[in-house]
């Protein structure tokens, strides 16, 4: 018995290590509805806030009358901006440097704006007292197009224009206009413009990635309660930085950081919605000192479309040049960012337009440069992201949609032109022309099994037929072929350049062995769905030859885990999964010492070997790090401390690089404007795979919202700054129904810098699928003239490209 | 999205009904699934004081099939439609229209009766029903009365049906020949961006009669009689299916929403339309 268990695979099995595909460990609870969700918590006494929202999207506050609410069975107390003044509380930092109103301060900027807060025993009087605050409203003229916005006489943030009229610098240097934010250049300009007006080739679009919402399942909320005994302050929260948010909270209160535990608990979705720091929470912390008693908050689904973060709205415009064989010889993109009422974005302080320079691509482009524009308008602030780190999504979007462009002005194939252009695994280590060194990569060994594995030329030939069936009327529907090659930078980041207000983008793990060997590690980070439970552990498993069944690992309560940037921008495995490896590291640097007392040798005589160490040379002499663990806390041991941890701040080195090919083979009936996705395949390589099948599962759920995003999911405003789309039943989130199958696949490059290769994946099907389905649609009417078309393609969008080009009688 | 307070009744026969409808007046509201109305009453879109649940109310819930004709009670959901066999066997188009409603969860709650008397232009069955020359019974103080469902419908929420009055039955003559439910819409669980019912006879080799009728693109149904009389006596070659989408195209007036603007949902009624009525008649 003991030998068949004794076997090296044996061993190896029983670890769960990396390269495992472990089953989450989170799902027990979550399948069986018995998650900790922050809506789930309830406190004795516990009262609830909830607000009155503006109708308006521009307009002046003249009164606001409180008695009637105030009179409703189990309403308490109802704050408003002047209540919150005194504390200096009316307004808070935005963690872009910019500010924003907790309540409207005289005015609001966006419909939904939060105006006042009704504190009550339950949500129902809450909603009641709601119906009664009485709030007389002057509108104001309502600018929802950022290009009107730069041209406006009317101001739209007053706070940010001088006495005189004078338009101060803002956080990120000089502004333009009174409702320009901030101009961000990267790369050369001179340099690009005259290769572009010298090129053999241009080809030149400007195109719209529309405003767009994460909508995760959970929406936002906290709990907020003040212990006015000891001083205490407990915050529940959807929070994806529960320690950023904790010094954000001691910085704006006052109340010193020790006396605040921020807890995050089980979150159920986060995809970038959850990082900043809104109004409510703010909010409910007030009440809560005010009252006493705890303060629950949580939105509504219309709450959470029409105010929390937002994605994208980007308006770029672009020229590519090259040769007439088509090398790429120049790249020129200009961005009117429409960031809404506030600067609430959430990039590292050196980047207000995000890793937007990343746009260069996976494509060897000596010159290039980079402008973007942020502009305030009558919408909601945000712009965090949405599985997307920091503008990336919109950079992939724009490099791949230029290729196709250009493809189609050189009149040729777009995967070839890829293929041409690509950086070559040789050029790895590779600084891109703005500025970002690329880690590592092989992207056309990447493509070319992509290309092998869907039959590509087939699917071309497949495609050319059925150009023709059509022109003969023998069918309504084309076909499309969508492409993709993307290049994400993710794990931010090197503290050198990566802060959000100041605070390094380090991460952090800290683990302790019990005696019996089995372990605890608390990170920096906090699962969203991401299953941190699960892969953390197989990491450690591997690192340090202890079961991951062994090891639980926690997150998100600021009183145990370690300081840490949280998670998003795919930065948990880049930089947290690393701490969690160089922990590992110094416990079997202890263990190993142990094992040579334990086994009268020098320290260098013992190897490290999965789950022991073993006597180099005579492996039957062995310790097993149970062994040592017990040893390590009940053996009196020359000139060692007794116990077993370790902690590890990391501060990665570099960005990590993940990349990957993706095809998607659509066919589109003419006629209704209806899609129909026959085939996705999507291959990533995210360098070392820790966990395959939670990989693939993350490729499935980012491949799902990309097709949200490019086919039908927007945040649409009127004119009079309305939103269009605010339930689900006209805010697009696919079902089960309208997802394809996805073939997965991958290659593996592993990170040069990263202590076990990892690079992050949970990003990458949203930066790679977007363009590739967008890509698909516009592929299927290229052979009737079509260059390009904003997305996103909803079933009219997709019906009047076919009508412009003719394709109705 | 919380509705404002209201009351709760739960009357167990149509008499406590009609008496809590008769003391309250246009303050009470029937419930039967909820699905069109608690969305409502949460938006604060219907304020509704009182609510009355027909759940305990017999009688309603019962599907006779018999020679000439078919009666569905109004409490019958959207899956018993779709489960029943005999049902299916005599018309199928009410199957077909049933799994292009909402999403399972959706029917297992959603009434006819509620789908019907609703008055959402979105609404599939009343189409349906139209098509099908089906006839609506409602009961009040007054005593019980049928109306056709062709003459239900006056506005987007306005039908014939008195705030004193309960629908309790469908009644639709027995079906022949071919039939088509096709719908255009977004996702699973959305409302048509055009949906066409359509129901035909063949005689020889032509159209001895069509029925026809259009969900969603006007703030009522429309059944369009024009349409269908445009292919009786024609062997449904292009000439007439083109007369038959003209025809139906001047009875609609579709407004611009999220779906799209009026000239694509003119375009997709028409493309729709063809579609139903080339299936049907190949079901003929
Ligand atoms: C997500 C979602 C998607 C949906 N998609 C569709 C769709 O694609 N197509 C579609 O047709 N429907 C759709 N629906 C609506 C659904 O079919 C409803 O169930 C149906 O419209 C109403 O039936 P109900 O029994 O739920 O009625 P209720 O919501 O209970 O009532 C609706 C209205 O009818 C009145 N009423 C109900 N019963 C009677 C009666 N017997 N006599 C008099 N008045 C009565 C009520 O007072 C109320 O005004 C959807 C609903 C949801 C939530």
């Amino acid at each position: 018995m003991k030998d068949e268990v004794d076997t090296r695979e044996d061993r190896v099995a029983n670890l769960k290590g990396m390269g495992c595909s472990r089953k989450r460990v989170e799902d027990a609870r979550f399948t069986q509805g018995k998650g900790n969700y922050v809506d789930d918590i309830k406190l004795d006494g516990m009262l609830f806030g909830d607000f009155v929202r503006s109708p308006y999207a521009h307009a002046r506050i003249t009164s606001i009358n409180t008695e009637a609410a105030l009179k409703v069975p189990g309403v308490l107390a109802v704050l408003t901006a002047a209540d919150l003044e005194p504390l200096g509380l009316h307004w808070m930092p935005t963690l872009a440097g910019d500010k924003q109103m907790v309540l409207a301060d005289g005015k609001v900027l966006f419909q939904g704006q939060e105006v006042a807060f009704v504190v009550a025993e339950d949500r129902y009087a809450a909603a009641d007292g709601i119906e009664l605050v009485e709030v007389e409203y002057e509108e104001l003229p309502v600018i929802v197009d950022p290009f009107e916005a730069l041209q406006s006489d009317v101001v739209l943030r007053e706070d940010l224009v001088g006495e005189d009229g004078s338009i101060p610098a803002g956080a990120h240097g000089p502004r333009k206009h009174h409702n320009h934010i901030f101009t961000w250049e990267a790369g050369d300009k001179a340099p690009t413009e005259e290769v572009i007006a010298n090129a053999e080739v241009v080809a030149e679009e400007s195109m719209y990635y529309h405003r767009t919402h994460p909508c995760p399942l959970e929406t936002c909320g906290c709990v907020a309660s003040m212990d006015k005994v000891n001083g205490k302050l407990t915050l529940w929260g959807t929070f994806q930085a529960p320690h950023a948010i904790r010094t954000v909270v001691s910085l704006i209160s006052g109340i010193e950081e020790h006396n605040i535990r921020v807890i995050s608990p089980d979150i159920g979705g986060g995809f970038g919605n959850k990082v900043g720091a809104y109004p409510g929470y703010v909010c409910s912390v007030v009440a809560s000192i005010v009252t006493g008693k705890p303060v629950k908050w949580i939105e509504d689904r219309m709450d959470n479309l029409m105010t929390t973060a937002f994605a994208r709205d980007y308006h770029m415009t672009g020229k590519i040049s090259a040769t007439k064989e088509g090398k790429i010889t120049g790249l020129h993109c200009h961005v009117t960012a429409d960031h809404g009422g506030f600067d609430a974005c959430a990039d590292p302080t050196k980047f207000p337009a995000g890793f937007m320079n990343i746009c260069t691509g996976s494509y060897d482009i000596p010159t290039a440069f980079l402008e973007v524009d942020g502009v305030y308008t009558n919408k909601a602030p945000g712009g965090v992201s949405y599985r997307c780190s920091f503008r990336v999504t919109e950079a992939v979007y724009f490099i791949e949609r230029m290729i196709e462009v250009l493809a189609i002005k050189l009149n040729m194939d777009a995967a070839e032109l890829r293929r041409i252009n690509f950086i070559k695994k040789e050029q790895f280590p590779y600084t891109a022309a703005l500025g970002w060194e690329y880690d590592s990569g092989d992207y056309h060994t990447a493509w070319e099994k992509a290309l092998t594995t869907v039959d590509y030329e087939g699917l071309r030939a497949e495609q050319a037929q059925r150009v023709e069936d059509f022109k003969a009327g023998k069918t309504r529907k084309l076909m499309g072929i969508g492409l993709s090659f993307f290049t994400e930078i993710v794990g931010a980041g090197p503290v050198k350049n990566c802060d959000i207000l100041g605070l390094g983008m380090f991460d952090s793990c800290e683990i302790r062995i019990h005696p019996t060997g089995s372990a605890i590690a608390r990170l920096g980070t906090i699962s969203q769905g991401q299953g941190h439970a699960t892969t953390f552990a197989q990491i450690l498993a591997s690192e340090i030859g202890l079961s991951a069944d062994s090891i639980t690992i926690e997150e998100g309560d600021t009183d145990t885990a370690p300081y840490g940037l949280g998670t998003y921008g795919s930065r948990s495995t880049p930089v947290a999964g690393a701490a969690t490896a160089m922990a590992g590291r110094k416990i079997r640097a202890k263990a190993q010492m142990i094992a040579a007392y334990l086994l009268e040798v020098h320290d260098n005589d013992v190897e490290f070997d999965v789950d022991r160490f073993v006597v180099k040379g005579a492996p039957e002499k062995f310790k097993t790090m149970k062994e040592i663990a017990f040893a390590a806390y009940n053996q009196a041991i020359p000139g060692l401390e007794p116990g077993l941890e370790a902690v590890s701040y990391y501060d990665p080195p570099n960005m990590t690089y993940p990349f990957g090919a993706y095809v998607c083979v659509m066919d589109i009936d003419v006629d209704t404007g209806v899609p129909e996705i026959r085939r996705f395949y999507a291959l990533d390589d995210c360098g070392t795979r820790i966990n395959p099948m939670i990989i693939e599962g993350q490729v499935h759920g980012g491949l799902t919202e990309a097709l949200a995003v490019a086919l039908g999911q927007e945040i649409a405003y009127d004119d009079m700054g309305n939103v269009k789309t605010g339930t689900l039943m006209d805010f697009f989130l696919p079902t089960a129904w309208e997802v394809p199958n996805y073939e997965t696949d991958f290659t593996v490059t592993p990170s040069p810098h990263h202590p076990i290769g990892a690079k992050g994946v949970g990003e990458s099907p949203h930066v790679g699928g977007v363009p590739c389905f967008s890509n698909a649609v516009q592929d299927a009417f290229r052979p009737f003239g079509n260059t390009h078309t904003n997305m996103p393609h909803d079933h009219w969008r997709i019906w009047r490209t076919a009508n412009e080009l003719g394709l109705h009688d | 999205m919380i509705p404002a307070a209201f009351e709760y009744h739960r009357p167990q026969d149509m008499a406590g009904v009609l008496a809590v409808l008769e003391e309250h007046g246009d303050d009470a509201r029937v419930m039967a699934g909820g699905h069109s109305l608690i969305p409502m009453m949460k938006l604060r879109m219907a304020d509704v004081p009182h609510l009355i649940d027909l759940q305990d109310v017999g009688g309603l819930s019962d599907i006779a099939v018999d020679g000439a004709s078919i009666r569905i009670g109004a409490l019958v959901t959207q899956a018993d439609i779709i489960d029943h066999q005999a049902l299916a066997a005599a018309a199928p188009i009410l199957r077909e229209a049933a799994l292009q409603i909402a999403d399972p969860q959706v029917r297992y709650m959603g009434t006819v009766g509620g789908n019907v008397a609703n008055g959402d232009p979105g609404n599939d069955m009343p189409g349906l029903m139209q098509c099908l020359d089906a006839t609506f019974t409602l009961v009040g103080t007054g005593g019980e009365r049928d109306v056709p469902a062709r003459d239900f419908y006056e506005a987007a929420y306005m039908t014939a049906r008195e705030d004193d009055e309960v629908l309790t039955a469908v009644t639709i003559p027995l079906p022949s020949g071919g039939y088509a439910y096709e719908k255009q819409k977004r996702k699973i669980g959305d409302y048509a961006t055009a949906a066409a019912a359509v129901q035909i006879t063949k005689s020889g080799g032509t159209c001895a009669s069509a029925a026809i009728a259009m969900t969603n693109l006007s703030d009522t149904p429309i059944y369009s009689d024009a349409a269908g009389a445009a292919l009786v006596g024609t062997t449904l070659d292009d000439a007439a299916l083109k007369a038959a989408v003209a025809a139906m195209l001047n009875d609609i007036d579709p407004t611009e929403d999220n779906r799209g603007p009026i000239a694509f949902k003119k375009h997709v009624a028409g493309v729709i339309l063809r579609r139903a009525i080339e299936r049907a008649w190949s079901r003929a």
